[in-house]
């Protein structure tokens, strides 16, 4: 049996609508391995001993133990191992930077392509959504232990601590300011990256533990963090992201037609703007489009204009290709579709018609110079290099900033000076007592599983503290 | 779900409902809004607080049928309920003693004011107010205004009821003959302008209440953002409340326009959807 296999030092391609298809439709790009090239890839996994990967991954899934039971043939196993880590299966699959995480740590990267573990990934949470019959039923034989934990924002660093945190026995309730709960994954990531039936199936999952959400609740409006540290409350964990969008502060930018990403986007995917008149929201895309930015926030947006019938759409971006924020299989998958990447391009001002809307924009170009602080080299403005592109819409992907919403109302929580809450990153400790925070709040706009990292550590460490296992410093 | 435990039918299209929302109603102050969505296709809409009871555990809006959106709402009843009703939103309106105030209110926004010249009297002011409808048959609650104002003035635009003309008008000759401290004038984005074009040479303060489009009502997407004094703010987190001096009105009504087309088809579509019946 022993006998050495030789490795595949390729993987296992992931099916995809092609690109002239899916510019077309709203339905998932990827679409999934079958189970048999589920288990052509995982039988690619080494099994080492000393694993790498896990150290990659900011919820320590383990790894190889899920995948050898892929191979072997045992998905419930697999489903197991899988979420006693994580959660949210189903979503990191998808949106994880896999390739800077467990993959890139992948012993089998040294020498050929690492294992999909992403796309592995996927294929379990898939496969238990599909079985519905096998996952067993949660929450049954969790006992409660009386003590009421609140969680603000139901994002994946929210819906990560209320998991773990029920499945320790707190009584955890989720209070979420939009109509739905997931945070980012539902209003802000496409249907096409993924599915908002596989993010209400997680959030489904977190309820079935026990924990409650209500919707509709703008903490610091209807109620505020201190007045539930005194109506029974043991813990509070703040996880309300990033929320708030920049602009470029440029002349013209409240022209009609201009929207932020997160109002594209919360149109687009939250108020499917896209089954338009069946669905109340309106949107508006014209037939040429600009989107500023090059991060993923851009690549979505560009891809939904598309989607909703842009004849061309244009992603202005001030540096080059290489020092785009997006990931790497993003932008190849935007630029497939047939996004325009205008690169070294700056906006000066927007330019209206007699009635308000926005029709053109000036820009100019850029060249780079010297790396910055942020390590990637400076654009410098080229002089005399203006020109016009007339557009019907603008988009503004520049990215978000925290919500003063929460700071504003609750007393003695210290912020950072770009807004954010400055917090303990071993623990999610506040400077307020009782008080946790994590994901984007904390951080500044990062990841899915970033957040979900930090929502793991803030529940361990509640855990710990309403124990009595440690104290407030 | 948020149970309408009363609806009144102000006028023909203006419409009262008195919604269960017993925590939103602990909360709420004059000048605050909620956001609503009646059903799981509708859209999020912001519906200024007309009032409250805490002790009910009820909040009240008032809404004039304009769109697809309103006219689905204005089905609902009494005992029905409403999917989403999120607040309370917005800055409470600036209460304090200023000396005479006059509150100016249109149409529909005269429930919206209420609340408003309630709380300035409270706060020892003396309050002038005046409303203003087109015609006879659109006038409501001028006792309700009345009760709660020290003087009151109703127009009508086509003379049918009380006197003849705008809001403007009498807002003016009060503007000239008594020591006004502050104007606040809420309703139509015309009227608000024209009102705020009224006092400014005066340099009495006006506040408005701004109405741009909007979608969380949170400060996360930057739909509402208006330009005041040159700046642009978000109405949901930053008003609705401005210096009316200050606010750039042809912005705001040209972003009011965005979807003109769009609700247009969605009006056609639902009458004719609902004439089938
Ligand atoms: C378009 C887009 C694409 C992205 N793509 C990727 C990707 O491919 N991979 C990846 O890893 N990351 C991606 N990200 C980033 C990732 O989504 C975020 O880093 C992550 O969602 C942050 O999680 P969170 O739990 O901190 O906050 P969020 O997901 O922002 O959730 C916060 C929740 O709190 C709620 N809330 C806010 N304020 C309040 C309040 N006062 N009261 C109650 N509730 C409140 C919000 O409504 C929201 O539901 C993307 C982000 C965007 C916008
Ligand atoms: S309505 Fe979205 S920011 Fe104001």
């Amino acid at each position: 049996m022993a006998e050495k296999k030789k490795i595949n030092l390729n993987r296992v391609p992931i099916p995809k609508q092609s690109p002239e298809m899916r510019r077309k439709n709203f339905s998932e790009v990827a679409l999934g391995y079958t189970g048999e090239q589920a288990i052509e890839e995982a039988n690619r996994c080494l099994q080492c001993k000393k694993p790498s990967c896990k150290d990659g991954c900011p919820v320590n899934v383990d790894i190889p133990e899920f995948i050898k039971a892929i191979c072997d043939h045992d998905m419930p196993e697999a489903v197991r191992i899988l979420k006693g880590k994580n959660s949210l299966p189903g979503i990191c699959g998808r949106v994880c930077p896999q390739e800077t995480q467990c993959e890139m740590r992948c012993n089998l990267a040294k020498k050929g392509a690492p294992i999909a573990i992403g796309r592995l990934e996927r294929y379990v949470a898939d496969w238990e959504r599909a079985h519905p019959e096998i996952s067993e039923k949660q929450g049954e034989h969790i006992k409660s232990n009386g003590k009421k934990v609140a969680i603000v924002g139901s994002g994946p660093a929210g819906l990560t601590c209320a998991a773990d945190l029920a499945k320790r026995g707190y009584e955890v309730t989720i209070f979420e300011a939009l109509h739905v709960a997931g945070g980012v994954l539902m209003y802000g990531i496409p249907e096409f990256r993924l599915p908002k039936q596989v993010v209400q199936g997680e959030v489904d999952y977190v309820k079935s533990l026990g924990v409650e959400i209500k919707l509709d609740q703008i903490i610091g409006k209807i109620a505020t963090v201190d007045e539930f540290l005194e109506n029974g409350y043991a813990a509070i964990f703040l996880a309300p992201g990033a929320g708030a969008p920049m602009f470029l502060n440029i002349p013209g930018e409240n022209l009609s037609d201009i929207y932020s990403a997160n109002e594209f986007l919360t149109r687009t995917n939250l108020m499917k703007a896209y089954l338009f008149p069946e669905y109340d929201t309106p949107i508006k895309v014209g037939k040429r489009i600009a989107v500023f930015g090059g991060g993923n926030v851009a690549m979505d947006a560009s891809r939904c204009a598309l989607r909703l019938g842009a004849e061309e759409v244009y992603i202005i971006y001030r540096r080059s290709k290489v020092e785009m924020p997006a990931r790497l299989e993003e932008r190849e998958n935007t630029e497939e579709e047939g996004v325009i990447f205008k690169l070294l391009t700056n906006p000066r001002k927007f330019i209206g018609d007699e009635q308000g809307r926005v029709k053109a924009v000036e820009c100019y170009e850029m060249e780079l110079g010297e790396p910055d602080e942020s390590g990637r080299r400076r654009p410098i403005p080229k002089p005399g290099t203006e020109f016009i592109i007339d557009i019907d819409a603008a988009i503004i992907a520049l990215g978000t900033q925290p919500n003063p919403i929460i700071p504003s109302t609750t007393k003695g929580l210290e912020l950072t000076r770009w807004g954010t809450v400055k917090t303990d990153e071993a623990t999610g400790r506040t400077s307020k007592d009782r008080v946790w925070c994590g994901g984007d709040m904390a951080t500044g706009a990062a990841t899915v599983i970033s957040a979900m990292g930090a929502g793991k550590r803030a529940a361990t460490d509640i855990d710990a503290y309403l124990q009595g296992k440690s104290e407030l410093p | 779900m948020y149970k309408i435990l009363a609806k009144e039918d102000l006028t023909s299209d203006i419409h009262l409902f008195k919604v269960e929302a017993p925590a939103i109603a602990r909360k709420a102050q004059a000048g605050q809004f909620v956001i609503v969505r009646s059903g799981e296709e509708g859209e999020r809409i912001p519906l200024t607080i007309a009032g409250w009871d805490k002790e009910e555990g009820s909040v009240t809006i008032v809404f004039m049928e304009v769109g697809a959106t309103t006219r689905k709402l204005a089905l609902l009843n009494s005992g029905d309920s409403i999917l989403n009703f999120v607040g309370p939103l917005g800055r409470p309106t600036e209460i304090e003693k200023f000396g005479t105030v006059v509150c100016v209110a249109g149409g529909f926004a005269i429930a919206t004011i209420v609340p408003i010249a309630r709380a300035m009297r409270e706060a020892g002011n003396k309050v002038i107010s005046i409303m203003g409808f087109r015609t006879r048959e659109l006038v409501f609650w001028e006792e309700r205004l009345g009760s709660v104002s020290d003087e009151l003035i109703v127009t009508t635009d086509d003379g049918s009821y009380k006197r003849k003309g705008l809001v403007t008008e009498p807002l003016k000759e009060l503007l000239q003959e008594a020591e006004v401290a502050r104007v606040i004038a809420i309703g139509p984005t015309v009227m608000m302008k024209f009102c705020s074009l009224t006092t400014k040479p005066f340099g009495v303060k006006t506040i408005v209440s701004l109405n741009p489009i909007m979608v969380d009502g949170t400060g996360m997407c930057g739909c509402c953002r208006v330009s005041v004094g040159d700046e642009t703010k978000f109405a949901c987190v930053d008003g609705p409340d401005f210096d009316a001096h200050e606010v750039d009105w042809d912005l705001l009504m040209n972003r009011q326009r965005t979807y003109l087309d769009e609700e247009r088809e969605a009006l056609r579509l639902w009458e004719t959807s609902t004439t089938r019946f």
